[in-house]
């Protein structure tokens, strides 16, 4: 099996999970990869300062797309002060994936987008 | 078909890089487009020239000083002949960009107004666009786009209408595009906008290291290429100037070098070409590109632009066989650069580049800083192989292969 595109992470590309649109939300941001224009947006309902339930829209490579899909699933339920204290760290190993220094941002585009919107914070997760 | 291989140039070897690996597998290097691979001579004379003649230039006495002076004003001279040019108007830059924004501040604030016009097209590198956004955001001007048809060609009836409105003061354009790998027809276009009282600009990057480009017979007011796509160093770009027009320009940066004599209040400008050269010139540069011009002349640019033009065929065959891949620009070889730019059918450009890279193959995956023409294309990114001299057909057959066994991966044929 591929190191790096494993049969999740290519099932989460190819099906990805929470993808559309999501009306009405609360909170929403897009965000860019500067590297190759990739667009990733985001929408966020919140009920009780949690996500209650969230879509991503957009288009990308496989890793960060994927990365959207599985984080998206983790993000359900988690409440905005536990999302304005993700790091990096927690997205990469979520990812499960050796992401080189080169596709890092691909892999955190998703993260910054749902900072964004939660935090008004747009920069790229540490 | 591949190319028969006595009709190719067959020069790798004078390439030292192409002998090491890449993820233990033999380099095959298809991103000239991004910067070229430089041969052995232009090494040497950039390492030699530091090595035995380094001075400043345009201040020594000494006789060290005159062998610097010789050596870059002697790369100069070589350099602006192999465009068809004169050196006096042969202006050194860091690069093509910045060439461009010395155009655009020191002729483009001077000669575009208020309710003027700068006309551009959609297949510009963000090089030539973002300069004519602040320039016409800075004057009140309106920057203006020339189409892109569906073949990736500009058509100069589209040109004729533009000039028709009577505001453009400024036509810039690509020689090749870097995403369609379109040539234009850039003496016919500099034609019409010289007649309807405009002034030219011409981004040659991707033309130079393939094409015998000659400044004059093309008609350009202002002619930029870069000394790193064309077997150059780094840090040396050339702007072409048409003298009358260089002369009566302002500067652009200012400080040593570009001066005739400086006061306590003021300062008058040294001659063309120096008059746009502020500060320590990039002197060891120079002389590199001077090798790389050499290099290119013994190889003669017919033979180079034949080169290029086979393993495109190649390459444009080649890509046809991969299933779901679909090439942007003119379908014909003759009508493009050495590049082809292309998407493949549920594999995003990064995973394509990022899986051929495995088999050591080298391409570019992503807007290729031309977000515009995206747009038009309607795609987010695409990947691009590009070929220079040193590539063979068996280049192109290995990315082939690469790309196949990337579709396995993604189990496109599955689905």
């Amino acid at each position: 099996m591929d190191d790096l595109y494993r049969d999740y992470i290519l099932d989460h590309y190819k099906q990805p999970r929470n993808f559309g649109e999501l009306d009405p939300h609360d909170l929403e941001a897009l965000e860019h990869n500067p590297l190759c224009g990739d667009e990733l947006g985001v929408h966020i309902r919140v009920r009780d300062e949690r996500i209650e339930d969230l879509r991503f829209h957009g288009h990308g490579c496989a890793i960060s797309q994927a990365a959207a899909s599985i984080a998206s699933e983790e993000l359900k339920g988690m409440s905005l002060a536990e999302v304005g204290a993700l790091d990096a760290d927690w997205m990469i190993d979520l990812l499960g994936i050796p992401v080189s220094a080169t596709r890092r941002k691909c892999a955190l585009l998703n993260l910054k987008v749902v900072r964004g919107a939660v935090t008004g914070d747009h920069a790229w997760p540490a | 078909m591949p190319p028969a291989a006595e009709s190719l140039l067959d020069v790798g070897a004078d390439f030292p890089i192409l002998a090491r690996r890449l993820n233990g597998r033999p380099l095959i290097y298809l991103d000239s487009g991004a910067t070229s691979q430089k041969p052995e001579v232009v090494i040497e004379a950039l390492a030699g020239h530091l090595r035995a003649h380094n001075a400043n230039v345009h201040r020594g006495v000494y006789p060290l000083a005159q062998e610097a002076d010789a050596a870059f004003e002697g790369a100069r001279a070589r350099i602006a002949a192999f465009t068809g040019a004169r050196p006096e108007t042969t202006i050194f830059t860091k690069n093509v960009t910045e060439a461009i924004n010395l155009v655009a501040y020191a002729w483009g604030r001077a000669h575009v107004g208020a309710g003027d016009a700068v006309l551009i097209t959609q297949m510009e590198h963000h090089a030539n666009i973002v300069p004519w956004q602040v320039l016409c955001r800075e004057r009140g001007a309106t920057l203006r786009y020339l189409e892109v048809d569906e073949r990736g060609e500009l058509s100069l009836e589209g040109l004729d209408a533009e000039l028709a409105r009577g505001d453009v003061r400024l036509v810039a354009f690509a020689h090749v595009s870097n995403v369609l790998g379109t040539i234009n027809p850039v003496a016919e276009m500099t034609a019409r906008v010289r007649a309807a009282g405009a002034v030219s600009l011409v981004d040659g990057a991707q033309a130079v290291p393939q094409l015998a480009v000659d400044v004059e017979r093309l008609g350009a007011d202002f002619y930029a290429w870069t000394g790193h796509k064309a077997l150059g160093p780094t840090g040396i770009g050339v702007l072409h100037g048409r003298r009358e027009i260089l002369e009566r320009m302002e500067p652009f940066l200012t400080g040593g070098d570009m001066i005739a004599s400086v006061d306590f209040q003021g300062a008058t400008w040294n001659e063309l070409p120096w008059k746009f050269e502020a500060g320590t010139p990039m002197v060891a540069e120079a002389v590199g590109l001077g090798a790389a011009v050499e290099y290119l002349e013994s190889l003669g640019m017919d033979r180079v632009r034949a080169h290029d033009r086979q393993l495109t065929a190649h390459l444009l065959e080649s890509l046809a066989r991969v299933p779901g891949l679909r090439v942007v620009g003119p379908p014909e070889a003759e009508r493009r650069g050495g590049l082809a730019s292309f998407t493949i059918e549920g594999l995003h450009p990064h995973d394509v580049a990022e899986l051929v890279a495995r088999e050591g193959v080298c391409i570019r995956a992503g807007h290729h800083c031309a977000q515009p023409l995206m747009r038009c294309l309607g795609v987010g990114a695409t990947a691009r192989a590009s070929v220079s001299v040193y590539n063979q057909a068996s280049d192109i057959d290995a990315l082939v292969g690469s790309l196949l066994a990337a579709r396995e991966v993604f189990a496109l044929d599955a689905a």
